[in-house]
C-alpha cells in the first residue's frame, strides 16, 4: 500500500508553512505526527498534492504555563506531554487519557495539534479539548483568531480550519483548586479508538458541594459531546448515587451514536451510562480528596 | 559426554539468523533487473464484466505490461482441485476452483482483474488507477440461507444452484435411539472462524532465467514440492527446471498452504515472456481478500441423552460457507463433522452438511480447519443438557469419555484422510483430571460465591476436543554425514516457525550421536529434495519427522557396518556418542563419524556393487491413517457486569499429543494457537455486509489478540504414544486453537449467571457488544 | 510533481548515509530495499502490527508511517545493529533464545527495537508494565507469553 505521488516542502518558518497553504489550499496538508495522515495516504484515501512537513518548525513544540493558562504548541508529541510531570499535574485528564491513545510507538511522534485537527469522533482529546474549555489559536497568513474548542469540532474528520489555516497554539485554562478529574473509556482493546469516553471533570464550592461541573464524550457523536448540561442537577449538590443514575439516564438521551463495527448503538449508549456514572463519582472523590 | 537430547527442551538452531535480521523472507529477496507487480482486483462482490480497458496504464513511464485473462491465451485455466472428496456414499461435489484472473465474472471482492507488472510496486500501484473497468454489478450472495432459496442470485450460473457439496455420514440409527431418550436438547448454532493474519503477509518471486533454461521461484507456500510440480506441468516445463524456494516464512497457519494462488500461476509465466524476474509481496489490505480464510457455519444440532447424562446420539445437520470456489474440496466442513464428536462414545450420529457458494473469499483450513466449529456445537449441546439433568458439566464430560481400553477406536464415518475416523490411542480421563484439578476446579463455587459478595463477577469454562494429526500421504528424508563429521538434513515441507531446524536435529543427532547444533537442515527448496505434500494439518513432526528418523537409524547403521569393518568387531561391541564411533569399553579406538563419511566416498580403489558412497540415507514414512491427540482447556474470567468487558484470570492447558521431541517447541505451538483461539472467540470477526463488502479490511478493526489481551498460560501434559508411528507421536500444532469457542461460552455464562436469566450462548465470536444485545431482553 | 526526488544524509546504526530519495518514498521502503537492512520487516503499512519498528534519535517508532526524507539528519537505529561488532548478542536477544521468544522470527527485530527502548527506560518493570510496552507490536505465533519472560530476564541481566 504505497502512497500517491506528490511534492514534499520541509517548511523552515511558520511563516513560510502558512504562505504555501495560502497558495494550494486543500490541495496541500500538514504533515506533522504524521500518525493518522500517512496511514490514510498508504490506503491512498488521501491524496495531497503537496505534503508541508512542519516538524522542523521549532516554535510550534512546547509547553508554556503563566498565570491562568498553559500553552501548548500543536507540534508536541504526545509522549512529551505524558512525561513532563508539570503538564500532568496540572491537566490529570489528559495525563490519564495519554496512555489510552495508540501506543508507545504512535506516541513517540504523533502530536496534539495534528490529533486534534483530524477529529476523529473516537479521538480522546478533542473531547478532553471540550472538557477543559480549551481555546484554540488558528493562524492562516493574513490573519489569526482563537476558537473555542466546543465550536472547533464540526462533523466527523472535519474542523472549523479553513483551507489557509493551521492550529498553532492549544491554550488550556488552568483549573481551580479543589478539582478532581476522570478520564475513562471502553475500548476493544488498549490503544483502540473508543468505543465510548468520557472526561469528567468535577469543581468543588466552599461547602464542598459540586460547584462546577464538566462531563464531555468522545465515540458517541461526529464530534464530541459536550454533556455538562446534562449534569447541571449536580450543581450545589453533594453528588448522591441517585443523582449520578440521573445524569447518566439524561445522557442516554443527548447522544446519538452511530454504532460502529465493533458496537450497536444502543450499546454505546447504555455504556455511556455506566461511564457518567463511574466517571463522575470519581472525579467527586478526587475533587474530594484535592481538599 | 552425552549428545542426547531428544525430549530436552532444546535451544533453536535457527534463532540467530532471525535474531540479527539476516534471514531471508520472502521480500528481502533482490534480483537485477526485478520488476515489480500489483493487481486490480475488484471492488464488488458480484458482478459480471464488460469492459477492461488498460491502455492507459500502458502509456504510464515505468509500466511495462499488463494482462488480463485473455492475454494468457490457453494458459488461463482454472486451478486443479487440491483435495477431491473423500469416498463417501452419497457425496455430491462440484468442483469450482479459482482462475489466474477473472473472465466474464467477478465472484468475490479482491479477485484479480488485471496485472500491472512495473519497475516499482509504486509505479505499479499508481498505474491501477489507469485502468478502466466497466462492471455490471449482480446482487451478492452471502447469508447461507438466503443462498439455497429459489431466486437466489448464483455464484456459478452453469450449476443451477448455489450448493458446492452435500454430504450426509451416519453411524448407528439417531432416530431409534432418540426415541427413548430421557432428555433431548436441540438448538441453532452459529460459529464464525476468522482469517490467519500471519505477520507476513504472502509474496512469490519469479525468475525465468532463458540461458540456463531455468525458472526459480520464491513462494511463501507451506507446500513446495506441489508447487513445483504443478507449475512446472502448467508451463510446459520439466519438474527439474524448476525450482521452488520456500524460504524463511512469517507464519502460515494454513492458507499459505492452498496452491496455485493467481499470484503464483500468474508471475512464473509472466517472467518468461518478459525475461525478467517479477516480485509480488500481497500487501495487508490484499490479504483481506486475496488469502484464503475461514468463515462460518450454521448448525442445527440436537443430542439425546440417558437422564444421568449418557449420549445416546447426535444429529447434526449445518450450512458451511465455502466461498467463491471451492479448491480444497470438502476438508473444513468433514473436519468440522468428523471433530464434533471429540472424546466422547456417541453411538449413533447422523451428520449432514451442504457446503454453500457464496460471493466471498475462497475458504480452506486454516489453523484447526473447521475442528473448531464441531467441537463448539458438541461442547455447548453437552453445556445445555448438564444444565437440564442437574449435573456438572465436568462429570458429563467424564461420563461419557472414550475409555482408555477401547483404542484404537472406530468412529466409522470417513475423515479428511480418506479412511474411517479411528483414533488411534488416547488415556482421556487423567488429561481432564489435570485440567480440573490446575483450574481449581473443587473450589471454585466457593471462590465465586466469595468474589460475588465483593462485587466481582468471576465465571469458569472447561472444555475437551480430539484433534486428528499426522496425515499422510508420506514424507521423505535425505540425512547425510559430511566429511567435516557435520550431519545435514533435507526434507521437502516447509517451516513457518515450527522449529523444524532444531526438532529434526534433535531426531538425527539423538540416532547419530552428533549435537544439535552441527546439524542443519534445509526445508522447502526443492533443488534439495522434490518429494513430499507439504507442512499442514498438524503433520511435520510426525510425517517428516518419522522420515528423518528413518533416515537417520539408516545412515547410523552404515556407520556402525563401516566402523566395524574398520575396528575387526562386531556392530554390537560399538558405540555412536559425542560425534565418533568408539568400541565399548575402549574410548581411545575410536573414529570420527566425519573420517568415517571420507572413507565412504573413496578417492581409489573399488566400490563394491550395490553399495552407494558415503554416509547418507534418504528415506520415507507414510503413516496409514492420522494420530488422534486430545486436550482439555479451563479457563477463568472475570467479567465486567455493566461493560460487558472481559478479563481472563487463568487459562490452563493440558495436551497429550505423544512423545515429546522438544517441550519448549511444543509449549509455544500450544502459546500461539490458544492466543488464536482467544482471537476467534472474543476479538477476531469478519464484517462483511450483505453486498459481500468488508467492513473491517484493517488490523486496526479486524482485531488480533496483543500481549495485554492473551494471559499467562499455564501447560501440562500426558503421554499416550501413538502406535502409528516408530517415535509415538502426535501432532499438536492446531491443538491450542480448538476449544477457544465453547470456553469463553461456558465461562462467561458462568460469570454472569446467565443460565438462570435464561440466556445462552450459541454463537462465536462473542463481545461486549454482542452480550449486551444478548442479554438486554434478560430477566434478572 | 512526478518523481519528486530529495537529498537526505543520516547514519543508520552509526554508518553515515546520503542518498537522493523520491519524497513518497516511505522509511521502511528506504531501509529494507535503498539500504538493503531487510531486518526491518512491513507487515501492515498502516501503523498497527508494529514489525517496522526502528529507532529514530533513540525512540520507537514505526517506520512504515515515516517518509524517509522525514529521517534527514536524524540517526535510525535497526535490529542489524543491536547485537555487538562481534556478533555477541544484546542481552535482549540472549533472552529471546533463552527463552524461546521466537517462532517465525517475523516480529522480532520490532519486538528487539520496542522492548531493547524500553528497558533503557525502565530498567525494573514488572510483567504488567512489559505486556503494556508489548502491546504496540502484534506476534501471531508465541501468544506473547515466552516473550514478557524474556524481556523479564533481560532486565535482570543489565541489571547485574
Amino acid at each position: 500500500m504505497k502512497p500517491a505521488p506528490f511534492k514534499y516542502i520541509a517548511a523552515t518558518s511558520l511563516e513560510q508553512a502558512l504562505a504555501l497553504k495560502a497558495e494550494h489550499g486543500d490541495e496541500a496538508k500538514f504533515l506533522a505526527g504524521g500518525q493518522s495522515l500517512i496511514p490514510a495516504m498508504n490506503f491512498r484515501l488521501a491524496r495531497p498534492a503537496i505534503l508541508i512537513d512542519i516538524n522542523g518548525i521549532e516554535a510550534l513544540c512546547g509547553v508554556r504555563t503563566s498565570e491562568a493558562t498553559t500553552r501548548v504548541g500543536p507540534l508536541t508529541r504526545y509522549r512529551a506531554l505524558q512525561r513532563d510531570a508539570a503538564f500532568v499535574g496540572l491537566f490529570p485528564l489528559i495525563g490519564e487519557a495519554l496512555p489510552h491513545i495508540a501506543h508507545p510507538q504512535i506516541r513517540n511522534r504523533g502530536t496534539i495539534g495534528g490529533n486534534l485537527s483530524h477529529a476523529d469522533p473516537a479521538s480522546e482529546l478533542p473531547a478532553i479539548a471540550v472538557a477543559l474549555r480549551a481555546r484554540l489559536h488558528v493562524q492562516s497568513a493574513k490573519r489569526a483568531r482563537s476558537v473555542a474548542a466546543a465550536d472547533f469540532f464540526v462533523s466527523a474528520l472535519t474542523t472549523d480550519l479553513q483551507p489557509d489555516e493551521m492550529l498553532t497554539e492549544i491554550e488550556l485554562p488552568l483549573q481551580s483548586p479543589r478539582t478532581g478529574s476522570c478520564f475513562m473509556e471502553v475500548a476493544r482493546r488498549r490503544g483502540d479508538f473508543a468505543i465510548v469516553g468520557v472526561a469528567a471533570q468535577m469543581t468543588l464550592d466552599n461547602h464542598d458541594a459540586c460547584g462546577d461541573v464538566r462531563l464531555s464524550f468522545c465515540g458517541v457523536g461526529e464530534t464530541p459531546v459536550d454533556a455538562s448540561t446534562a449534569a447541571s442537577i449536580l450543581i450545589g449538590q453533594s453528588p448522591t448515587d441517585d443523582m449520578l443514575r440521573d445524569v447518566a439516564a439524561s445522557v442516554q438521551t443527548m447522544i446519538e451514536p452511530a454504532g460502529n463495527v465493533h458496537a450497536t448503538a444502543d450499546y454505546q449508549r447504555h455504556v455511556a451510562g455506566v461511564l457518567t456514572e463511574r466517571a463522575l463519582r470519581t472525579a467527586h472523590q478526587r475533587a474530594h480528596d484535592a481538599r | 559426554m552425552s549428545t542426547r537430547t531428544f525430549g530436552e527442551p532444546v535451544k533453536r538452531n535457527e534463532d540467530r539468523r532471525l535474531l540479527t535480521g539476516q534471514a531471508l523472507f520472502i521480500d528481502d529477496v533482490e534480483l537485477p533487473g526485478l520488476l515489480h507487480a500489483a493487481f486490480l482486483r475488484s471492488q464488488v462482490a458480484h458482478a459480471r464484466i464488460l469492459r477492461i480497458d488498460v491502455s492507459r496504464a500502458l502509456q504510464r513511464p515505468g509500466v511495462v505490461a499488463a494482462y488480463v485473462a485473455d492475454d494468457l491465451g490457453d494458459y488461463w485455466k482454472p486451478g486443479p482441485l487440491l483435495v477431491p472428496p473423500p469416498p463417501i456414499a452419497g457425496a455430491i461435489f462440484h468442483a469450482r476452483t479459482q482462475v489466474p484472473l477473472a473472465r466474464e465474472k467477478v465472484r468475490h471482492v479482491g479477485e484479480p482483474l488485471v496485472i500491472v507488472i512495473a519497475e516499482s510496486r509504486y509505479i505499479a500501484e499508481d498505474a491501477l488507477d489507469d485502468i478502466d473497468v466497466e462492471l455490471e454489478v449482480i446482487p451478492a450472495v452471502v447469508d447461507l440461507e438466503d443462498a439455497l432459496s429459489a431466486g437466489s442470485a448464483l455464484v456459478h450460473d452453469d450449476l443451477g444452484s448455489n450448493v458446492s457439496a452435500h454430504v450426509h455420514q451416519s453411524k448407528g440409527n439417531y432416530a431409534a435411539a432418540s426415541a427413548g431418550a430421557d432428555c433431548i436438547i436441540k438448538r441453532r448454532f452459529r460459529y464464525e472462524h476468522g482469517m490467519s493474519s500471519p505477520i507476513e503477509t504472502r509474496g512469490v518471486v519469479a525468475q525465468w532465467d532463458g540461458r540456463a533454461n531455468q525458472m526459480t521461484i520464491w513462494d511463501t507456500t507451506q507446500a513446495p514440492v506441489f508447487i513445483r510440480n504443478g507449475l512446472a506441468a502448467m508451463l510446459g516445463l520439466n519438474e527439474r527446471q524448476v525450482r521452488v524456494i520456500a524460504p524463511f516464512v512469517g507464519g502460515g497457519f494454513g492458507p499459505k498452504i492452498m496452491m496455485f494462488y493467481p499470484e503464483e500461476v500468474l508471475l512464473p509465466w509472466i517472467s518468461m515472456r518478459l525475461n525478467r524476474p517479477i516480485k509480488w509481496i500481497e500487501d495487508r489490505l490484499e490479504h483481506f481478500f486475496a488469502t484464503t480464510q475461514e468463515r462460518g457455519q450454521i448448525h442445527d444440532a440436537e443430542i439425546a441423552l440417558t437422564k444421568d447424562g449418557r449420549i445416546l446420539g447426535i444429529k447434526d445437520v449445518f450450512l458451511h460457507d465455502g466461498g467463491a470456489y471451492d479448491p480444497y474440496g470438502l476438508t473444513v466442513p468433514i473436519n468440522s463433522q468428523c471433530t464434533l464428536l471429540g472424546p466422547y462414545v456417541v453411538p449413533n450420529y447422523d451428520s449432514t452438511f451442504t457446503q454453500v457458494f457464496t460471493n466471498l473469499p475462497i475458504v480452506t483450513p486454516y489453523r484447526g480447519a473447521g475442528r473448531q466449529h464441531g467441537v463448539f456445537v458438541m461442547e455447548r449441546l453437552l453445556d445445555l443438557a448438564a444444565h437440564e439433568l442437574g449435573i456438572d458439566p465436568a462429570d458429563i464430560r467424564r461420563r461419557n469419555l472414550i475409555p482408555p481400553d477401547a483404542f484404537p477406536y472406530n468412529n466409522q464415518i470417513i475423515y479428511q484422510d480418506f479412511a474411517a475416523l479411528t483414533y488411534d490411542s488416547g488415556n482421556y480421563e487423567p488429561v481432564l483430571d489435570m485440567a480440573l484439578d490446575a483450574i481449581g476446579y473443587a473450589r471454585f463455587k466457593a471462590e465465586q460465591a466469595t468474589a460475588r459478595a465483593q462485587g466481582r463477577h468471576l465465571g469458569l469454562g472447561v472444555a475437551c476436543y480430539v484433534e486428528g494429526t499426522g496425515i499422510g500421504p508420506y514424507e521423505g528424508a535425505k540425512v547425510q554425514v559430511q566429511s567435516n563429521g557435520k550431519v545435514s538434513i533435507a526434507t521437502g515441507i516447509g517451516t513457518q516457525g515450527q522449529g523444524h531446524f532444531t526438532v529434526f536435529a534433535q531426531i538425527a543427532a539423538e540416532q547419530l550421536g552428533v549435537e544439535v547444533g552441527d546439524v542443519d537442515v534445509v526445508t522447502g527448496d526443492t533443488d534439495q529434495f522434490y518429494w513430499g505434500a507439504g507442512t499442514f494439518a498438524s503433520r511435520g513432526a510426525v510425517v517428516a519427522g518419522n522420515a528423518v528418523n528413518e533416515a537417520s537409524k539408516a545412515v547410523r547403521k552404515k556407520a556402525l557396518k563401516l566402523a566395524s569393518d574398520l575396528f575387526e568387531c562386531s556392530e554390537d561391541d560399538l558405540v555412536i556418542d559425542g560425534g565418533k564411533v568408539s568400541i565399548v569399553g575402549i574410548p581411545e579406538r575410536f573414529v570420527k563419524l566425519g573420517d568415517l563419511a571420507s572413507r565412504a566416498n573413496p578417492m581409489r580403489g573399488a566400490v563394491e556393487p550395490d553399495t552407494e558412497p558415503g554416509l547418507e540415507a534418504t528415506r520415507y514414512f507414510g503413516p496409514k491413517m492420522g494420530a488422534t491427540a486430545n486436550g482439555v482447556h479451563a479457563m477463568i474470567v472475570e467479567m465486567d457486569p455493566d461493560t460487558f468487558e472481559l478479563k481472563i484470570l487463568k487459562y490452563v492447558v493440558v495436551h497429550d499429543c505423544g512423545t515429546v521431541i522438544n517441550p519448549m517447541v511444543l509449549a509455544g505451538q500450544i502459546h500461539g494457537g490458544v492466543a488464536q483461539g482467544i482471537g476467534n472467540a472474543f476479538y477476531e470477526k469478519l464484517a462483511f455486509d450483505d453486498q459481500g463488502q468488508l467492513l473491517n479490511a484493517s488490523l486496526a478493526d479486524y482485531l488480533l489478540p496483543t500481549a495485554l489481551e492473551v494471559p499467562r498460560m499455564e501447560l501440562a501434559h500426558t503421554v499416550t504414544r501413538s502406535p502409528l508411528n516408530p517415535l509415538g507421536i502426535k501432532g499438536a500444532g492446531e491443538a491450542g486453537a480448538i476449544p477457544g469457542g465453547p470456553l469463553f461460552a461456558q465461562a462467561i455464562e458462568d460469570a454472569l449467571g446467565l443460565k438462570a436469566k435464561g440466556v445462552e450462548l450459541l454463537e462465536i465470536p462473542l463481545s461486549p457488544s454482542r452480550l449486551f444485545e444478548l442479554t438486554r431482553t434478560a430477566k434478572d | 510533481m512526478h518523481d519528486d526526488r530529495h537529498d537526505i544524509t543520516l547514519t543508520v546504526n552509526g554508518v553515515g548515509y546520503s542518498r537522493r530519495v523520491e519524497s513518497r518514498m516511505l522509511l521502511s521502503d528506504f531501509i529494507r530495499h535503498d539500504l538493503a537492512l531487510a531486518g526491518t520487516h512491513v507487515g501492515c503499512e498502516h501503523g498497527v502490527c508494529g514489525a517496522c519498528t526502528v529507532l529514530l534519535d533513540g525512540e520507537p517508532v514505526r517506520s512504515c508511517l515515516m517518509l524517509a526524507v522525514q529521517a534527514n539528519n536524524h540517526a535510525i537505529s535497526t535490529v542489524e545493529g543491536l547485537a555487538g561488532k562481534d556478533g555477541a548478542y544484546h542481552p535482549l536477544q540472549q533472552a529471546m533464545h533463552d527463552h524461546h521468544g521466537l517462532q517465525c522470527g517475523y516480529c522480532t527485530p520490532g519486538i528487539l527495537m520496542t522492548m531493547s527502548a524500553f528497558l533503557d527506560e525502565n530498567s525494573s518493570p514488572d510483567e504488567n508494565e512489559v505486556r503494556e510496552a508489548l502491546s504496540g507490536n502484534l506476534c501471531r505465533c508465541t501468544g506473547y507469553q515466552n516473550i514478557v519472560d524474556a524481556v523479564l530476564t533481560a532486565a535482570a541481566r543489565m541489571r547485574g
